[in-house]
């Protein structure tokens, strides 16, 4: 569900090509220049695209470290795909490789979940009680989809049957919530969409989905026995300003109704009527469509482990790492990546991208008596898909700056073909790049 | 991506038609101007009267290869939305031109040889 890689550098790429594919040939050699000899012990926490794009880094700078990846699941899930998958463009294989696929040799794949975590001892214990003790660990545990949370909901709902979709929950998942959206499209009726209070993974999501869902109607000739309602749980449909005042245009000019401050409590899959909290208390609503997007929270062993904040996000937490160097605030040989730092913007793959090589420089930085100095500005993308065929290339940092990567050239916030092509058809291979260490 | 790679170059292409198609191309592309090198090398001349012909077929090289990159990418022409698009889009037809005419002019050439220049 995550959203862009930062594409600036395709711009490069391509002048690099037109200058003879010099980089081709340099760069292998200046990444083997630079080996750093040491003997840590370094435990990732998480084989997604943050822990398989740390370990390839990490394997292709050290010589002689003892790198351990923990990670139960077999599946590696593209999700920036998920939208795609969901709006009846991709098939569920599109997301799905193999967790193996991506850990470079080297590097020990423990295929296990962990069961504790203990910073004080340094020592992670997996569910099938091995024990790794650790020099430095890095977590990239990625969140947990609350789905619990949703009372009434059940993932054995989505579907077309019941009028319920789940694309955030597996790409299988993302296939049936297609079917429940194709089916709801045909027949019309009341489409309920929103988002939860917590922090979320690609937060632009919930609003992609609700603008493809619009399109698809109205390409169906539909759309007039169709009405779409999007529920922001904040006072504002993004949550940077200039963003938020596009979509409200953009959903106006379509006739798309958003309520402020309405998150989903519960629903009632029998009546087809979900309940949500507002400021003026609960407020019911009947659909023929629901999107859930659940409250999403950090896996409860990293809740358990003391890396969490104590004072903010408590009823989700995100570890406490510094926001621009990711170094954990209380254990300095903890770092995060990822969905599960605490840090106030950046629950995409975009931001992952950025992330990566921030941690890369300070840990190798200090396996050679340095210290590092690359730091993460809270940079982050969303291509915001409007329609199929169009999309907005958003990018901003924690100030809620805009960042465009071809200043001049792809506008943002422009509804442009350009921006379409970059989520489906230039994303893919840049975030596999990114999970082999080489974006 | 400040270590950006030809490779990765490839990916986004593979990606965009999928392999087998997107190396089919590539190597019908790579055929079809080594043929057009070797016949103009043969020849020793650009016929005049081919190259008429194959410049006739341009347009519809380029709208052949704007209709395929459409439909390949989910997308219609009303998508089109701002001056980088339109200059893709250009992009697209100029390739789709000049690929239609080379293979025009080698399809010409390879059929008989040129007749003697007067």
């Amino acid at each position: 569900m995550t959203g862009s890689l930062n594409l600036s550098a395709t711009r490069r790429g391509f002048l690099g090509l037109a200058a003879g594919g010099a980089a081709l040939t340099a760069l292998p050699g200046k990444a083997e220049a630079r080996r750093v000899r040491t003997s840590a012990r370094i435990v990732i926490l998480g084989a997604g695209a943050g822990g398989a794009g740390m370990a390839n880094r990490l394997a292709a700078r050290l010589d002689g470290a003892k790198i351990t990846v923990v990670d139960g699941r077999p599946q590696h899930w593209y999700q920036p795909g998920f939208t795609l998958i969901a709006a009846g463009l991709k098939p569920a294989s599109y997301a799905i490789s193999g967790t193996g696929d991506w850990l470079p040799r080297g590097v020990t794949w423990l295929q296990d979940y962990a069961a504790e975590i203990d910073p004080e001892a340094n020592r992670v214990t997996t569910l099938g009680g091995e024990r790794l003790d650790y020099d430095y660990l890095i977590v990239a545990t990625g969140l947990t989809l609350d789905w619990d949370a949703i009372e009434g909901f059940s993932l054995d709902l989505v579907g077309p049957e019941h009028g319920v979709s789940a694309h955030y929950a597996s790409p299988e998942h993302a296939v049936k919530s297609w079917h429940a959206l194709d089916r709801f499209t045909d027949t019309g009726g009341v489409g309920l969409f929103g988002r939860p209070a917590t922090e979320m993974k690609c937060a632009g999501a919930p609003v992609k989905i609700t603008l493809i869902a619009e399109d698809i109607a109205t390409r169906k000739g539909n759309r007039d026995r169709t009405e779409f309602i999007y529920n922001a749980q904040a006072q504002n449909l993004f949550g940077v300003p200039v963003i938020h005042h596009r979509v409200r245009q953009i959903m106006d000019e379509r006739a798309i109704t958003y309520c402020y401050q309405h998150v989903l409590k519960s629903m009632d899959p029998g009546r087809k009527v979900a309940t949500f909290t507002t400021p003026e208390g609960e407020e019911e609503k009947p659909y023929d469509f629901i999107n859930v997007v659940p409250p999403q929270r950090a896996p409860q062993v990293v809740r358990d482990s003391g890396l969490a904040w104590e004072d903010r996000w408590t009823d989700q937490g995100w570890i406490e790492v510094d926001m621009q160097t990711l170094r954990h605030a209380r254990y300095p040989n903890v770092f995060g990546i990822g969905d599960i730092n605490g840090v106030p913007k950046g629950k995409t793959a975009a931001s992952v991208k950025f992330h990566l090589p921030v941690v890369e420089d300070h840990l190798v930085a200090e396996l050679q008596g340095l210290v590092g100095t690359r730091t993460f500005n809270g940079y982050t993308s969303c291509p915001l898909i409007t329609r199929i065929g169009r999309a907005m290339l958003v990018e901003f940092d924690y100030h809620d700056n805009l960042t465009p990567s071809f200043p001049g050239i792809v506008a943002p916030l422009e509804e442009l073909w350009i921006s379409w092509l970059m989520k489906e058809v230039a994303l893919k291979p840049t975030y596999n790049a990114m999970l082999r260490g080489l974006a | 991506m400040e270590e950006f790679s030809l490779r990765t170059i490839f990916a986004v292409f593979e990606e965009i038609f999928g392999f087998a198609l997107f190396w089919g191309l590539v190597a019908l592309a790579v055929i079809f101007t080594a043929a057009w090198i070797y016949v103009l090398i043969r020849d020793r001349s650009l016929s005049m009267r081919k190259y008429l012909v194959a410049q006739l077929s341009m347009p519809f090289g380029a709208v052949a290869a704007v209709a395929f990159v459409l439909w390949i990418t989910n997308s219609r022409l009303s998508d089109i939305g701002g001056p980088i698009d339109w200059l893709v889009l250009l992009g697209v037809a100029v390739l789709g031109a000049v690929g239609l005419s080379i293979a025009v002019y080698v399809i010409q050439s390879l059929g008989r040889r040129s007749p003697p220049q007067t």
